[in-house]
């Protein structure tokens, strides 16, 4: 599997955020999109994950499911982590587990890989910012894609939590996974292509 | 389908939860209503007269009371981006919100509906004739809403734009929902006439109403 992009380019509000971007990334790799901020990483995230328009360029996935589209294909793990505080951490494991057209079975082991199994009963309004993020990343665990899209995926993690993600992203990619990561600091993970925006342009 | 199931399910449950819409659409219908005999006065052949329309009036404003938080909600804590990305038709994944806001905030109001409906002086044959105008008519609100509602996601005070873009809309409705009430209660018009065209209004509603809240999420993306 190859996700690769060439010459996208991305305006918001009337504003050029890039141009020319292009890149190539398959199976087992990971790019980091790095660069200051306002820069686009999350809009280049957004653009694959098909949730803003592309502006001009095209990206394409060799070797995916050609029924589905790339989003379709995708996790994408945003600033926000679309969890309901009305629910329970169990309950909103499950929603999007269903949603999403993942197995019931899996919910339990993604629960534990996150750390959150003991927590499984209370109400999501109740976590904190870090254990909130560890329920999303759970998300990706209980459902497979081959891409992962995350935008900093590692703010708000403490230390031991960001240490068990890296581990999870290398589980991903030596399964066939593919990532692409907006990050500040460093993913942790060896051999990362690195997309530097806002420099190259 | 198990993904639509999934998110009726959610739905519904949140809405049921302490600080979902379902409860407090049917305190407002209530207090609403019982406003009315304090400001026309204990004229009851008068409130018998407009009962019916006192009704559609305080149901429709109940069913726009939680409908600003529709979409705004999943908006806000990033849900809706996954649900944009969902392999069902985003149609139908808004058609399935719109079922269960139905459930959960129209429902209440059609069993509520007789009891406030003896404050009105309604006897009982004008009581079930306005609660089948409720079940065939109140659908149409929430369907026709869920296009206010979509339009206005993004929208800080979404809420009065909401307001402004969905009564007009919701007038053919009120008429006719009215009419049947009415007609059953005092004729000279037969029931069925109105009636039926409230059911068209529904059904036209249900079709309509995924296609442009769908067309306006993805046209919020930008």
């Amino acid at each position: 599997m190859r996700l690769s992009a060439a010459n996208l380019a991305c305006v918001r509000g009337g504003r050029d955020v890039f141009t020319g971007i292009s890149f190539s990334v398959a199976s087992g790799e990971t790019l980091a999109i790095t660069g200051r901020n306002g820069v686009g990483k999350s809009s280049l995230l957004r653009i694959v994950a098909g949730l803003i328009r592309i502006t001009a360029g095209e990206i394409a996935l060799e070797g995916g499911d050609p029924e589905l589209t790339i989003a379709e294909q995708a996790h994408y793990l945003g600033h926000q982590d679309a969890l309901k505080p009305a629910l329970s951490v169990g309950e909103n494991l499950r929603f999007w587990t269903g949603f999403l057209g993942g197995k019931a079975t899996e919910i339990t082991a993604a629960l534990e890989a996150a750390g959150l199994h003991a927590l499984a009963d209370l109400p999501a309004g109740y976590l904190s910012a870090g254990q909130r993020r560890r329920l999303s990343i759970a998300r990706l665990l209980a459902v497979r894609r081959p891409i992962w899209l995350l935008d900093e995926p590692m703010s708000t993690l403490d230390a031991a939590a960001q240490e068990r993600l890296t581990g999870l992203m290398h589980t991903h990619l030596a399964q066939g996974g593919l990532i692409l990561s907006a990050t500040h600091g460093t993913l942790g993970i060896g051999a990362a292509q690195e997309l530097r925006l806002g420099e190259a342009a | 389908m198990s993904a639509l199931a999934a998110l009726l399910v959610r739905d519904i449950r949140i809405g049921v939860r302490v600080g979902g819409g379902a409860l407090m659409g049917v305190l407002f219908f209530l207090v609403v209503v019982t406003l009315v005999p304090f400001a026309v006065g204990p004229d009851l052949a008068l409130l018998k007269r407009i009962g019916p329309a006192i009704l559609w009036l305080a149901a429709l404003l109940a069913s726009l009371l939680a409908l600003d938080r529709l979409f705004a909600a999943d908006h806000e804590d990033g849900s809706l981006d996954l649900l944009l990305m969902s392999r069902a038709p985003l149609e139908l994944v808004v058609a399935a919100k719109g079922l269960a806001h139905w459930l959960t905030t129209g429902l209440p109001l059609i069993v509520a509906a007789p009891l406030i409906g003896l404050l009105l002086n309604l006897d009982p044959p004008a009581e079930a004739a306005l609660v089948l105008t409720f079940l065939a008519g109140t659908p149409a609100l929430t369907f026709i809403g869920l296009i206010g509602a979509a339009i206005s996601v993004a929208l800080r005070r979404g809420g009065l734009l909401l307001a402004v873009l969905v009564l007009p809309l919701t007038v053919p409705v009120l008429i006719f929902g009215v009419a049947a009430a009415n007609a059953a209660i005092s004729g000279p018009m037969p029931f069925g006439t109105p009636f039926t065209i409230l059911c068209a209004l529904t059904l036209a509603s249900l079709v309509i109403g995924p296609f442009a809240a769908a067309a306006a999420l993805r046209q919020e993306m930008e």
